[in-house]
């Protein structure tokens, strides 16, 4: 039996995250394992923004702003747990259906007013919202404004899955990796799933045969929303750090690319998109203090020559081997 | 209420809109005729402020080192289109996006090889640093009013350019219709490269103006870039006439509310809260009304017409 050439790096990538910790713990490198953690948690954040923009064509350039949303939960009930000794403040069973609750909310009113727009004003309303989130930051002056808020304890998850333990907290990403991945899985092959793909190629058929795509492309783009809160809420505890900055459009476009970079509309895409802009920045920076003036235009080489990103680039190599 | 700082406030807050305006005519005319997302316009305007410092710095004279930066600029808009952007015209603006980030990217750390990571100052010379007075004991700083006036002349220039002479006539033909123009006998590939050149110098021109008010550093043009993005959608992407209209608006909103907003809600909130609060509320106030201006006018203020 042949297995395919894209199959096979997807199985070799989960098999490799698994092995992560033993081996850095073999070699006694805990900083790559913090590494590895946040390149899987910018996955999670990829993956979810790959929902709307690569099977949907929403190119939402503020997703960013709802891993804010979620890193900011984290980072207010610990802050509100320390100061004012309200312990259940910074229960993460807690923290989780509120991150979530919160992020999906502002999802559905920013989609609901951005969902109306199309093509570069779609981007442009999602930046500005991405933008207004991050000024409320800056404007939080209790939460530390501009400069942020230090985590003093991470998410009490209870003793089974303590967070404080970095090897359970990679594992317990892992497993929400891999949740996610399953669950756009099943939601891009699901008739939902198939409403948004058609959106992308022709929204005014779907419209015709009596499809609200409205209001499917808005639940698409709040389940985003909820997902990249919960990819924040993770972040928050990896970094024990919660700023504005999280939320800048910077680093929304950071998130898109990754999924450009990865193959836009693929499972495993954004996942090697972030691996890859983790891994070339941590081994360039490694290199040389000033690896931007190689990654700069690589990525131009890539928008140029390299369409489909990295999951384009398998399937073409697949179809090559015939 | 303190009316002699609401009128400098004004003029300061048209001041940024001309600025602005200067960013926004040259990134609306190449969204609007390139349909190119460009995120390194930015990069282009604060390759302008260290080209005017170096220049300077070599001539002795502010002057000489902003007509010097200009020119080298329009090289690096050519440069730059010849080599990176030719051929993402016919691209996704995803393409585009990722492309231009990696510009950003690029252009940052070159700056930062270049001109050291410390910011630097361009001083301005003596004639320039004077101030006029508006009104009988108002001073208002000469530099801000010739910041003013250049950037009206520029636009009225630019005006003049792209409604009453052939060129502009071009590049509306291009704008309209990029087939039928080549098909006609128009060179569009040198139009589009000319095109590019002129939003550089624009940018640079803003940049270099810009240099004396603000410290020239790396990523002074990632702030800036969003706020004219800002303004091109409000005005209608395409439209000089709107990129105008919105600049002025942005500016004045910007300025203003930074200057008041702070003031306004220490009646409500203690003061720290209030010198904290102010700024980041008069920020989002400029994307509460883009988000209101595009939810209500989905194509922008002043959308071009024939399309």
């Amino acid at each position: 039996m042949r297995i395919p050439v894209g199959t096979a790096v997807a199985a070799g990538s989960i098999v490799a995250l698994a092995i992560v910790p033993p081996i850095t713990e073999a070699l006694r490198e805990p900083f790559y394992l913090g590494l590895c953690l946040r390149l899987m948690i910018l996955a999670i954040a990829a993956i979810s923004l790959n929902l709307i923009l690569g099977f949907g064509n929403m190119v939402s350039f503020g997703h960013a702003a709802y891993m804010g949303i979620g890193a900011y939960v984290v980072g207010i009930g610990a802050f509100h747990a320390v100061e004012d000794g309200i312990d259940w403040l910074a229960n993460g069973f807690l923290h989780v259906p509120l991150a979530i609750a919160a992020s999906s909310l502002a999802a559905l009113v920013i989609g609901a007013i951005s969902i109306r727009t199309r093509g570069v004003y779609f981007i442009m309303i999602t930046l500005a919202f991405g933008q207004m989130l991050y000024f409320v930051g800056v404007g939080l002056e209790v939460y530390g404004a501009d400069d942020g808020l230090s985590l003093y304890m991470r998410s009490d998850f209870g003793d089974v899955l303590d967070i404080n333990d970095n090897t359970r907290f990679y594992y317990l990403v892992l497993a929400l990796l891999l949740a996610t991945l399953y669950g756009t899985k099943r939601l891009v092959a699901s008739r939902f799933g198939l409403v948004i793909r058609g959106a992308r190629s022709n929204e005014r058929r779907l419209a015709a045969i009596g499809i609200p795509v409205y209001r499917y492309k808005l639940v698409a783009f709040t389940v985003a929303g909820a997902i990249c809160g919960v990819a924040g809420v993770l972040l928050a505890n990896r970094t024990d750090f919660v700023s504005p900055d999280m939320m800048h459009w910077t680093r929304s476009g950071d998130l898109i690319i990754m999924v450009v970079l990865g193959g836009m509309g693929t499972l495993f895409g954004p996942l090697y998109g972030a691996a890859v802009l983790v891994l070339v920045e941590e081994f360039l920076s490694g290199v040389t203090e000033h690896w931007q003036i190689v990654f700069g235009p690589l990525l131009v080489l890539v928008a140029v020559y390299a369409r489909g990103g990295i999951a384009g680039a398998l399937r073409a190599l697949e179809r090559r081997r015939g | 209420m303190d009316w002699i700082l609401l009128l400098e406030q004004c003029l300061n807050g048209l001041q940024l809109g001309i600025l602005l305006f200067l960013l926004a005519a040259g990134l609306t005319l190449v969204f609007g005729i390139m349909d190119l997302v460009n995120l390194a316009h930015g990069s282009l305007y604060m390759m302008g402020a260290y080209f005017a410092t170096t220049f300077a710095g070599w001539t002795d004279s502010f002057l000489l080192g902003a007509l010097l930066a200009l020119p080298a600029a329009l090289l690096l808009g050519i440069l730059v289109e010849v080599v990176a952007l030719r051929t993402l015209y016919s691209r996704d603006h995803l393409d585009q996006v990722l492309a231009t980030f990696g510009l950003i990217l690029f252009f940052n750390e070159l700056a930062r090889i270049v001109w050291g990571p410390a910011g630097l100052d361009l001083p301005l010379p003596a004639f320039l640093e004077t101030s006029v007075e508006l009104l009988p004991g108002v001073p208002y700083p000469a530099y801000r009013i010739a910041i003013i006036v250049v950037g009206l002349v520029v636009a009225g220039g630019l005006y003049a350019l792209v409604s009453h002479t052939r060129v502009g006539m071009l590049i509306r033909a291009g704008a309209s219709n990029r087939e039928m123009a080549g098909a006609l006998g128009v060179d569009i590939q040198l139009l589009y490269t000319l095109v590019f050149g002129l939003g550089t110098v624009l940018a640079a021109l803003a940049g270099l103006m810009a240099a004396p008010i603000l410290t020239v550093q790396t990523g002074m043009g990632e702030t800036i870039l969003i706020l004219a993005f800002v303004v091109i959608v409000i005005g209608g992407i395409g439209s000089i006439r709107g990129a105008f209209v919105a600049a002025v608006l942005i500016g004045l909103i910007d300025t203003v509310g930074r200057a008041f907003l702070a003031d306004l809600l220490r009646l409500f909130l203690a003061n720290q809260t209030a010198e904290t609060a102010g700024p980041a509320m008069s920020s989002m106030l400029i994307y509460i009304l883009m988000a209101a201006i595009l939810a209500i006018r989905p194509q922008g203020l002043f959308p071009p017409r024939g399309r």
